[in-house]
C-alpha cells in the first residue's frame, strides 16, 4: 500500500513516522518548502544565531533512507479523489491512503499594501530567508498582531538590535488568551525589552516606497505614519486550504475531518493545522494549530491508516511558549475570563517575571488548570491531578511536586499555600517538595 | 558601557600581543658557567666549549631563536667529536652511554644554558610583564566582562553562529585541520621519540577504529552524514584554536623557547613555594586565572540560573585551591606536589614508580596522598557518581572540566552530534581507558618484578608512548587546541579515562538521569546544539525518554537553554529503565486501540 503525505511538517512526518513503526506500507512525503523535516517553532533562533539551519532539522539526513520514507520535494497543484493521483510539477503519483498535512497561511486582512516587498509573516523557511535579506541595514521593523508569532518575530528583530515597533489590536498583550496579570506581566516585559509596543492600534496601510518595497505604515487610530524598512505580518494564521476549494472535499475554516481525521473522501485524512474536526471535544476547537495536537493527529492518523481504529483524543489542553525571557507553560482550563462557576489561586513574584496560577471548581474544589510564568511545572502531574479531579487542598499540600524548575532554585510552593490560607482562611502545611521520587511514587499510582 | 567593553577588549587584545612579542625579547648570552656536567663528564664540557668558541657563540648575546638552534648544532658537533674519541677507545672501565653525549642530556643542557644565560628587559623586570600581561589581560578581560552583569537575564546565545569566533568551521576545512593536527603529532612522536614502532601502533589503531565505524554504518544499509555542517568558517575560531595549539606545542615539547614566560612568573612562584617558577607552574597559574576570569564571564551569562552559578563557582574553587595552591604550599612545607582531586587514570603518572617512591617515602602525609588516590578510584568515585552521577567531577571537580565550562563555553555548540561521532567517540574513549589500564598494570608488574620488558613490549616504551600521545598530544594539543573547531569537550569526550570509567558506572549504576517533561517538547534543537559532549538530547526530549548517557557530564545546559522548560537533571533510582525506554508512547495507549476495535 502506498501512503502518501502531503505537508513535511510536524503533523505529516509523525504521521510518517508513526506508519512506519506500525507497518511495511510504501511512505512518500511530498513538500515544495524543503527536502528535510525541520522543526517550525526554531526557525527564530536561526534568525537570532543561536542556532543553524542544520540543527533544528531533528533528524539526520540519513534517518529517512534507513526508514524506507521517500521524500519528494515538489508541489502538489491538484488532487484527484477519485481517481486516488496527484499531479506534481514532475508529473503524476498515485496514492492508496492520502494525508493533508498542509499546514497554514499568514493572515493578511486585505490591507492595502500588503503584498509589497519587505512585508511578510513568520511560518515558511521562505519567510525567514526573506527577513534575512531584508534586515541588512535595517533602520526599524514594524510588526502587527499581538500572538505568539508577533512576540517571537520581535524578538528576533531585537536580538539584531534593529528596533521594533509592535502593534497589537487588543488593550493588553494576548489579552484574548491570557487572563489580565499575566498578559499585563508579559506586555511590561515587551516594554522592558525596548520595543515599542503600541497597544490598542491597527494597522490601516502599508506605504510603497516607489520601488515596490515598504517604506512606512500607517496606524489606523492615530493616522501616525511610522517608516519601517520591514513589516510583519503576525495577525494570526488560518488553514492552508484556499487551492483545493474547487474540488469534493468537504471545507469548512479548515478540511472537515471526523473523529478518525478522515475526510469525506475515502482514504483521505487530513492532520495538523489545515484539519477542522466536525465535532470538537467539549471545551475544545475545531482547528487547533499548534504543534503539540499536530503530532498527536499525526500518531493518531497512522494507527487509523494501519488498520487499528482510535479516536482523536487531544487529553487535557497544554501548551507553551516563552516571551523573550520568561517562559509560559499551561496545563488544563485557564481562561483568559475567569467565569463564574471557577475559583483561581493567583500568586505573583515580585520581580513581575514569574507567577502561578491555579483555578479549580468553585463548587467541586477540583482542581482545573495551571497557568505558569517563569516557573517550569511537570506536565504529568498536572495532568494526573486534573484528570483526577483532584481537591484543590490536596494539590496544594503536594504542589512542590509539581515543580520542574532546575536544583538550587528556590522553590515558591509554600508561599502560593500561605496565600491560599490568607485567603481562605485555612491552615494547610506543603507536604511534598520538588523531587523526583515522590513524583514517581504518585504517577504510579 | 560599550566603550568601556571595547576599552576592556583593547587591553586584553594589547597583552596578548605582549604575551606573544614576549617570546623573541632579550639576548642569550653561552658562558662557561651555564654548563653544568657530571664530573665523570667533563669533557663534554671541554668538547662544547671548544665547539661553541669556534662557531662564534661563547659570550656572544644572541636572540632566542638563533642561540636554540645554534647551540643545538654546537653541541651536536661536540657530541659527534666525542663519539670519535669514544670510537677510539674508550677510557678504562666507562661505558659508552656514559661516555657520549646522550639525547636527553643535550636537551638538558640546552634548557640549563636559556634559563641561566638569559639577559634582557624580562629578567630585568619580570613584574613588570607579570602586570602587563597577566594583569592587563585580566583587568581587559573584566572590564569587558563585568558589565554584562547589568544586563537582563536570560539565554544570551544571541548572534553565537554569525559571530566569526564562534560558528565554527566548514567541513573541509575542519576536516584538514583535524587531519593535519593529528598528522603533525605522529610524524613529530616518529622524531621525538626516535621510534617506528608506537606511531605505527597508532596509526594501524586509528584506522581500525574508522573500519569498525563504517562498518557498523554499512551494516544498517544507511550512510550517517554530519547533522550538522557549519554553513561558515570562522577565521577567529581558527586563529584562536592555531594559537592554543602553537601554546600547548611549546609548553610540553619546545619549552626552550618560552622561557622568558617561565621567567616572568618567577617571583610568584618564589612567593608561594618558595622554589623558582618551572614551566609546569606557569602552565597551572595561566589556567588559574583563565578559570577565574572565564569563570566570571559565565557568572554573568546565568545570572538567571541557580545552578549554573553553584556549579560554576565550584570548578573556579577547586581549581584555584586544589590544583594550584594547595600543592604549591605543600611543595613549601617540604611534602611532595599533590592534587587531591586529580585521580588515576586521568592521573596517568600516579602508578609510575618514582610516584609511589617519592608518596612513599614522604612520612605519613605522603602515605596518605597514596591511600587517598587508592581510595578514589575504588570508593569515592563509584559511590559518588552512583548518588549524582559523573557530573560531581566533569563539571564540579575536574580541571580539564572547569577551563572546558569556562574558556570553553563559547565555543560549547561546536561539538558535533552526528551518529557517526558517538561511534568513534565510544570506541577512542573506551580504547583510552583499556590502555591506561594496561599501561598501569605493566607499569605495576614492573616495579613489583622489576621486569622491564613484558610481552615483548619494552614498559618504558609504553610509558612514553602514552605520556606522549595522550597525555600530552591528546588532551593538551587536540583538547584544548580544538575548543574552537569541535567544541570545548574533546579530550572529555574522546578521551579521557576517568570520565569513561565515570560515565559506565552512570550507565549501568547511577540514579542520574536527565528527565523530560512530558509532552512539551517542541524538536527546537537548543538542547542538542547547546550539549558539549554532543548528544542528541532532543530525540530523547521529543520522545518523552528519559535520558541516561555515559557520556553526560551533568552541565544542566540543556535544562538551561530549553525554550519549553523540558528537562531536568535529576537523581532517583525509581522506574529508571521503564521511563528511558525509547519506545514509550506518546500518546496514544493500547487500552485506546482495544477499546476503539470493540
Amino acid at each position: 500500500m502506498h501512503i502518501v503525505i502531503i505537508g513535511n511538517g510536524i503533523s505529516g512526518t509523525t504521521a510518517a513516522r508513526w506508519v512506519r513503526k506500525l507497518s511495511d506500507h510504501k511512505i512518500t512525503i511530498i513538500s515544495s518548502e524543503s527536502k528535510y523535516f525541520y522543526s517550525r517553532t526554531a526557525l527564530m533562533y536561526v534568525y537570532m544565531g543561536h542556532m543553524r539551519y542544520e540543527d533544528i532539522k531533528p533528524y539526520e539526513d540519513w534517518f529517512w533512507d534507513k526508514n524506507r520514507i521517500d521524500l519528494v520535494k515538489d508541489h502538489v497543484s491538484h488532487i484527484d479523489f477519485d481517481k486516488q493521483e496527484l499531479t506534481l510539477t514532475q508529473g503524476k503519483m498515485q496514492y492508496d491512503k492520502l494525508v493533508l498535512a498542509l499546514g497554514s497561511k499568514s493572515n493578511k486582512f486585505g490591507w492595502p499594501g500588503q503584498d509589497l516587498k519587505g512585508v511578510g509573516g513568520l511560518y515558511h523557511l521562505q519567510d525567514l530567508q526573506q527577513m534575512e535579506e531584508y534586515s541588512d541595514g535595517l533602520q526599524r521593523a514594524v510588526i502587527t498582531g499581538g500572538g505568539l508569532i508577533g512576540i517571537e518575530m520581535a524578538e528576533m528583530f531585537h536580538s539584531r538590535h534593529i528596533p521594533v515597533t509592535l502593534l497589537v489590536r487588543e488593550q493588553s498583550y494576548w489579552n484574548n488568551v491570557l487572563p489580565p496579570e499575566e498578559s499585563k506581566m508579559i506586555s511590561d516585559h515587551i516594554i522592558k525589552n525596548n520595543i515599542d509596543l503600541r497597544l490598542g492600534v491597527n494597522l490601516d496601510q502599508i506605504k510603497d516606497d516607489g520601488n515596490g518595497r515598504c517604506k512606512s505604515v500607517v496606524v489606523k487610530e492615530t493616522q501616525e505614519e511610522i517608516a519601517c524598512g520591514y513589516v510583519g505580518l503576525t495577525a494570526g494564521v488560518s488553514p492552508n486550504v484556499s487551492w483545493l476549494k474547487d474540488t469534493n472535499l468537504e471545507i469548512g475554516r479548515g478540511i472537515k475531518v471526523n473523529n478518525h481525521l478522515l475526510t469525506n473522501q475515502n482514504n483521505v485524512y487530513a492532520i495538523g493545522d489545515c484539519a477542522e474536526l466536525s465535532e470538537p471535544r467539549p471545551g475544545r476547537r475545531g482547528i487547533e494549530a499548534i504543534w503539540y495536537t499536530g503530532r498527536m493527529m499525526g500518531e493518531t492518523v497512522a494507527y487509523n491508516i494501519c488498520d487499528q481504529p482510535v479516536s482523536y483524543d487531544p487529553g487535557i489542553w497544554f501548551n507553551s511558549a516563552k516571551f523573550i525571557d520568561i517562559e509560559y507553560q499551561v496545563y488544563g482550563d485557564v481562561p483568559a475570563t475567569i467565569p463564574e462557576t471557577m475559583a483561581t489561586l493567583y500568586w505573583q513574584h515580585s520581580d513581575n517575571e514569574k507567577a502561578i496560577r491555579i483555578n479549580y471548581d468553585k463548587a467541586s474544589q477540583s482542581v482545573l488548570g495551571f497557568n505558569l510564568m517563569g516557573v517550569r511545572y511537570r506536565h504529568e502531574v498536572c495532568e494526573k491531578w486534573i484528570a483526577d479531579k483532584t481537591h484543590i487542598e490536596e494539590v496544594l499540600q503536594h504542589l512542590g511536586m509539581a515543580n520542574f524548575d532546575p536544583e538550587f532554585y528556590k522553590e515558591y510552593e509554600s508561599d502560593i499555600v500561605n496565600l491560599y490560607n490568607t485567603q481562605s482562611g485555612k491552615n494547610l502545611k506543603l507536604k511534598s517538595k520538588r523531587g523526583l521520587k515522590r513524583v514517581l511514587a504518585f504517577l504510579s499510582k | 558601557m560599550k566603550y568601556l567593553q571595547y576599552f576592556g577588549l583593547i587591553l586584553f587584545i594589547f597583552a596578548l600581543l605582549i604575551f606573544t612579542a614576549m617570546l623573541g625579547i632579550g639576548k642569550i648570552t653561552l658562558t662557561s658557567d651555564n654548563l653544568t656536567v657530571d664530573d665523570k663528564q667533563s669533557h663534554h664540557k671541554v668538547a662544547i666549549m671548544k665547539a661553541a668558541q669556534a662557531a662564534g657563540l661563547l659570550n656572544t648575546p644572541t636572540s632566542n631563536v638563533a642561540f636554540i638552534s645554534q647551540y643545538k648544532s654546537v653541541i651536536n658537533s661536540a657530541a659527534d667529536e666525542i663519539e670519535a674519541q669514544a670510537a677510539a677507545g674508550l677510557p678504562e672501565g666507562v661505558p659508552k652511554w656514559e661516555y657520549t653525549i646522550q639525547k636527553w642530556q643535550k636537551n638538558n643542557y640546552i634548557s640549563e644554558a636559556v634559563t641561566k644565560g638569559a639577559s634582557g628587559p624580562v629578567k630585568d623586570n619580570p613584574l613588570t610583564f607579570l602586570f602587563l600581561t597577566f594583569g592587563l589581560a585580566i583587568i581587559g578581560g573584566l572590564l569587558f566582562i563585568l558589565p554584562k552583569f547589568l544586563e537582563h537575564e536570560g539565554i544570551k546565545h544571541n548572534g553565537i553562529y554569525l559571530n566569526s569566533l564562534t560558528k565554527g568551521l566548514k567541513s573541509p576545512l575542519q576536516n584538514l585541520y583535524l587531519f593535519g593536527t593529528i598528522l603533525g603529532v605522529l610524524v613529530y612522536g616518529f622524531f621525538k621519540l626516535q621510534d617506528f614502532f608506537w606511531p605505527l601502533v597508532t596509526v594501524v589503531l586509528g584506522l581500525l577504529i574508522s573500519y569498525f565505524v563504517f562498518i557498523r554504518e554499512r551494516s544498517k544499509e544507511h550512510q550517517p552524514k554530519k547533522s550538522s555542517s557549519p554553513v561558515n568558517t570562522g577565521w577567529l575560531g581558527l586563529i584562536a584554536g592555531t594559537y592554543m595549539l602553537t601554546f600547548y606545542v611549546l609548553l610540553y615539547w619546545a619549552p626552550a623557547y618560552i622561557d622568558n614566560w617561565v621567567t616572568m612568573v618567577n617571583p610568584v612562584s618564589e612567593m608561594l613555594s618558595g622554589n623558582g617558577a618551572s614551566r609546569w607552574f606557569l602552565y597551572g597559574m595561566m589556567y588559574t586565572v583563565i578559570v577565574i576570569v572565564m569563570g566570571i564571564r559565565m557568572l554573568t551569562k546565568y545570572q538567571h540560573n541557580t545552578y549554573q552559578k553553584i556549579r560554576t563557582a565550584s570548578v573556579m574553587f577547586f581549581q584555584t585551591a586544589f590544583a594550584f595552591l594547595i600543592p604549591e604550599i605543600l611543595v613549601r612545607m617540604n611534602q611532595p606536589w599533590f592534587d587531591f582531586k586529580n585521580f588515576w587514570p586521568l592521573d596517568y603518572d600516579f602508578f609510575y614508580s618514582y610516584n609511589i617512591k617519592e608518596l612513599s617515602s614522604s612520612g605519613s602525609l605522603g602515605l596518605f596522598m597514596l591511600i587517598w588516590g587508592i581510595i578514589g578510584i575504588i570508593i569515592i568515585i563509584p559511590l559518588m557518581t552512583y548518588f549524582m552521577g559523573k557530573r560531581w567531577y566533569c563539571s564540579w571537580v575536574c580541571g580539564c572540566g572547569g577551563l572546558a565550562e569556562t574558556l570553553g563555553d563559547p565555543w560549547r555548540q561546536l561539538s558535533d552530534k552526528s551518529l557517526r561521532a558517538w561511534q568513534y567517540e565510544r570506541y577512542i574513549i573506551h580504547g583510552v581507558l583499556a590502555f591506561a589500564i594496561i599501561m598501569t598494570s605493566m607499569v605495576l608488574y614492573h616495579y613489583f618484578t622489576g621486569t622491564s620488558t613484558i610481552l615483548g613490549l619494552n614498559v618504558e616504551g609504553v610509558k612514553s608512548w602514552y605520556g606522549f600521545f595522550i597525555g600530552a598530544g591528546f588532551s593538551g594539543v587536540v583538547g584544548t587546541g580544538f575548543y574552537p573547531l569541535m567544541g570545548n569537550r574533546v579530550w572529555c569526550r574522546f578521551g579521557c579515562p576517568l570520565a569513561a570509567y565515570l560515565g559506565l558506572v552512570q550507565k549501568f549504576k547511577s540514579r542520574f538521569r536527565i528527565t523530560t517533561n512530558g509532552s512539551q517538547c517542541i524538536s527546537c534543537g537548543n538542547c542538542s546544539t547547546y550539549c558539549e559532549m554532543g548528544i542528541d538530547v532532543r530525540s530523547y526530549a521529543q520522545k518523552g525518554q528519559d535520558i541516561v548517557r555515559s557520556s553526560c557530564v551533568g552541565c544542566g545546559v540543556c535544562s538551561a537553554v530549553c525554550p519549553r522548560g523540558v528537562l531536568r537533571l535529576e537523581n532517583s533510582s525509581g522506574d529508571i529503565v521503564e521511563r528511558t525506554d525509547a519506545l514509550r508512547t506518546i500518546h496514544i495507549t493500547e487500552d485506546q486501540i482495544f477499546v476503539n476495535l470493540k
